[in-house]
C-alpha cells in the first residue's frame, strides 16, 4: 500500500475548478515531485492534503486514515507535516521556540501541567528539546538558535521552515517551493538537505518545485499537473521525453527547458 | 534571550530557568525582601498605593497573556475584573468563606470569558475589538440593571476577606495577601509563556494558517486563551472588591478596560516584566502629576484645579508618545538598560 494515495479529487472555487480529477500515490521512502506551469493547482493539492482547502470530492489517505475525515490541526498527529510557498514562521518568536512549536502535536501535557511548570512539563520539555536540538545541528542553525525568526536572512528562514517541519518527525513531509527565490548554492544546499531527510531520516517527500534541475535530479517520481489535470506520471525521465508534458510548459516547440 | 558572556549551560532544563545567575537570583531576593519590609516604613496611604499596584499586576498580565501574546485584542477586561469582583462578592454574601468565592468569581470570569471568547475563532484585529466591546457595554449593562443580584446602580457594600478566622481588615495585611496572588499571576503567566500552551498563543499571534498547520487547534487554543486571562482578571476583580469594600458598575466600564489596555502597551505587548511595569507606571501616574502639581502650586496658585481637569489628556498624551517613540514599551527600556550596565563601561 502507498504512503499517500489522493484519489479523483476535485477541487473548485465558485464554478472554476482548480482540480479536477487528479489521483496519483507516492510510496513510502520515494522523493515525488508535483510540477506543472502556474496556476496548474499544485500548491492547491498540497493545500487540500494538508487541510487548508475541502476538496468537493475525491478521496486523499495517509498510511489508509481517510484526511478528509480530519479537520486540518489533526493531520499533523497522522505524520505529516509542510512547508509554505511564502515563508510562514511565527517571526516573534526565536528559532528554538519555532522549531518546538513544530513538535506541538506530540507533546502531551496539559495546561495545567503548564501553569505548575515544575514536574511533567520541564520533564517532557526537556526530552522534545533534545530532538528539536538534533534538528539544529541537522541543518547547522545552531548559531541562530536564539535569535528572532524575523530578524533572519530569506535563505536561513527557508532553512527553519524546513526544520519546524522536520520537529514535528513526520513520515511524509510536504514541501512547498522550497528553492524559491533562492540562489544557486542555497538551492544545491536544499536539495543536499531534501535528500538527506530522504535518505539519513526516511522520511518520504513530496516536493513541488518549479527548478527543474533540481526536480529532475533528486525526485524518483514525478507528477505533472496542467490546468488543474493530471498531465502525466512516471520516472523524471518519461516525463522529460513526454511531448504531452513539453507541449504544456513550452507550446510544444522548444524543449531544452525540462533539460533534454 | 541573548546569551551572556561566561554564562555557559550543561543541561537544557538550565537554560529554561528564569534566572540564571546566581547574581540575578541575589537581586530578585533582595528585592522580594524589600518589597516585603517596605510597609512597615510606608505611610498607610502609600501602602494602598501598592495594593493597587499589586491587583493592577494581576490584571495587566491576564491581559497581557491574551493580547499581547495570543493577538486578540480584548476591550471587555474591565467588564470581565467586574464578573469576578461581582461574582466573588455575591459568594462571600451569602456567607462563603473568601477563598472558594474568590475560586468561584474566577471561574465564573473564565466561563464569561470563554463565551464572549467564541467569536474570536472568525473575526480577527479591529472586529474582534468590537466584538469584545459589545462584551464590555452588555456586562456593564447586565451590571446595572440585574438589581436584585447586583444591587445595580447602588453597588454592593463588601467586608475585607476573611481566610480561616484571620481578617485582612488593614491596608498592611492586605498587602501580603495581594502580593501574594500577583506574585502567583505573574509565575502562571510566565510558565504558560515558556511551555506548549504559550507557544501556541505566540504561534496564532504571528501567523495563525501555519499555526494550523503544524497542529495547533485554533479554536481550542484561542478560547484557552480567553479563559485563563478571564480567570484571572477574575482573581483581580474579586481582590478589588474586598479591597475597596464596595463595588457599583461604574467602576468596570470602558474606561477600566482602556486603561488596561494602556498598560500592557506602556508596559511592553507579550512581556511578562512589561505588564508588571506598566501596571506600577500607570497606578504611580496620578500620583506623580499630583506631586509636580503640588511643586508648581508655590508658582501658580490654581494649578491643582487645572492639573486636575488636565489629568486624562496627559494620561492620552503619554500612550500616544510610547507609541510613537517606544513602540515596545518599558520592557524594551528595562532590556536596553541592563545590557548597558552589562557592558560598562565597554561599549560593545
Amino acid at each position: 500500500m502507498s504512503l499517500l494515495e489522493v484519489r479523483n479529487v476535485t477541487l473548485t472555487f465558485k464554478g472554476i475548478a482548480a482540480l479536477m480529477d487528479v489521483g496519483f500515490s507516492v510510496e513510502k521512502g520515494q522523493i515525488v515531485s508535483l510540477i506543472g506551469p502556474n496556476g496548474a493547482g499544485k500548491t492547491s493539492m498540497l493545500n487540500c492534503i494538508s487541510g487548508r482547502y475541502h476538496p468537493d470530492s475525491g478521496e486523499i489517505t495517509l498510511n489508509g486514515k481517510n484526511l478528509l475525515a480530519l479537520p486540518a490541526h489533526a493531520r499533523m498527529s497522522t505524520g505529516m507535516s509542510r512547508t509554505f510557498q511564502n515563508i510562514a514562521l511565527f517571526k516573534g518568536m526565536s528559532v528554538l521556540d519555532n522549531l518546538m512549536v513544530g513538535r506541538h502535536s506530540r507533546i502531551t501535557y496539559g495546561l495545567l501541567a503548564s501553569l505548575l511548570y515544575f514536574g511533567r512539563a520541564r520533564k517532557e520539555e526537556d526530552i522534545h528539546r533534545r530532538r528539536v536540538e538534533e534538528v539544529i545541528d541537522f541543518l547547522g542553525l545552531s548559531s541562530y538558535r536564539h535569535k528572532v525568526a524575523g530578524s533572519l536572512p530569506y535563505g536561513v528562514q527557508k532553512l527553519v521552515e524546513l526544520g519546524r517541519a522536520l520537529a514535528a518527525e513526520p513520515e511524509l513531509i510536504l514541501l512547498d517551493e522550497p528553492m524559491a527565490g533562492m540562489n544557486l548554492e542555497e538551492t544545491e544546499e536544499m536539495a543536499r538537505y531534501i535528500l538527506d531527510i530522504n535518505e539519513e531520516w526516511k522520511i518520504t517527500v513530496l516536493l513541488v518545485e518549479h527548478d527543474m534541475g533540481v526536480v529532475m535530479d533528486i525526485s524518483d517520481r514525478v507528477v505533472v499537473l496542467d490546468f488543474g489535470q493530471l498531465l502525466a506520471e512516471g520516472a523524471p525521465e518519461e516525463v522529460q521525453s513526454n511531448p504531452d508534458v513539453i507541449a504544456a510548459y513550452l507550446g510544444g516547440e522548444n524543449a531544452s527547458f525540462l533539460g533534454i | 534571550m541573548q546569551g551572556k558572556c561566561g554564562l555557559f549551560f550543561t543541561t537544557y532544563a538550565k537554560e529554561c530557568q528564569v534566572f540564571h545567575t546566581d547574581f540575578q537570583k541575589s537581586t530578585v531576593a533582595l528585592f522580594f525582601l524589600v518589597l516585603l519590609a517596605a510597609p512597615f516604613f510606608l505611610s498607610s496611604y502609600q501602602v494602598s498605593l501598592l495594593n493597587l499596584i499589586n491587583i493592577a499586576v494581576i490584571g495587566a498580565v491576564s491581559l497581557n497573556l491574551l493580547t499581547g501574546s495570543c493577538g486578540q485584542i480584548s476591550l471587555g477586561h474591565g467588564a470581565f475584573i467586574g464578573v469576578g469582583a461581582y461574582a466573588t462578592g455575591i459568594c462571600t454574601l451569602n456567607g462563603w468563606p473568601f477563598l472558594p468565592a474568590l475560586l468561584f468569581g474566577g471561574a465564573t470570569t473564565a466561563l464569561v470569558g470563554m463565551i464572549f471568547g467564541i467569536p474570536s475563532l472568525r473575526l480577527k484585529g479591529i472586529y474582534l475589538a468590537i466584538a469584545t466591546l459589545a462584551a464590555q457595554l452588555i456586562l456593564v449593562y447586565i451590571f446595572m440593571h440585574w438589581t436584585s443580584v447586583t444591587g445595580g446602580a447602588i453597588g454592593m457594600g463588601l467586608d475585607p476577606p476573611v481566610i480561616l478566622g484571620y481578617s485582612f481588615d488593614t491596608d498592611l495585611k492586605m498587602f501580603y495577601l495581594t502580593l501574594f496572588f500577583a506574585v502567583s499571576a505573574v509565575l502562571i503567566v510566565k510558565n504558560i509563556l515558556r511551555t506548549k500552551s504559550g507557544r501556541a498563543f505566540v504561534a496564532i499571534r504571528d501567523f495563525h494558517l501555519s499555526a494550523e498547520s503544524v497542529g495547533i487547534n485554533l479554536f481550542r487554543y484561542k478560547l484557552q486563551a480567553f479563559g485563563v486571562s478571564s480567570f484571572l482578571a477574575g482573581i483581580a476583580g474579586g481582590l478589588w472588591a474586598h479591597y475597596t469594600m464596595y463595588i457599583n458598575p461604574e467602576q468596570f466600564e470602558i474606561g477600566l478596560s482602556i486603561q488596561y489596555l494602556a498598560m500592557i502597551i506602556i508596559g511592553g505587548l507579550g512581556s511578562v516584566i512589561g505588564s508588571v511595569f506598566g501596571a506600577v507606571f500607570l497606578t504611580l501616574l496620578p500620583e506623580a502629576l499630583g506631586i509636580v502639581a503640588n511643586l508648581l502650586s508655590g508658582f501658580f496658585p490654581d494649578i491643582s484645579t487645572y492639573f486636575l481637569a488636565m489629568r486624562d489628556g496627559i494620561f492620552g498624551l503619554i500612550l500616544v508618545f510610547f507609541l510613537i517613540f517606544e513602540p515596545d514599551g518599558l520592557a524594551r527600556r528595562w532590556q536596553l538598560a541592563k545590557s548597558y550596565f552589562k557592558l560598562h563601561p565597554f561599549a560593545h
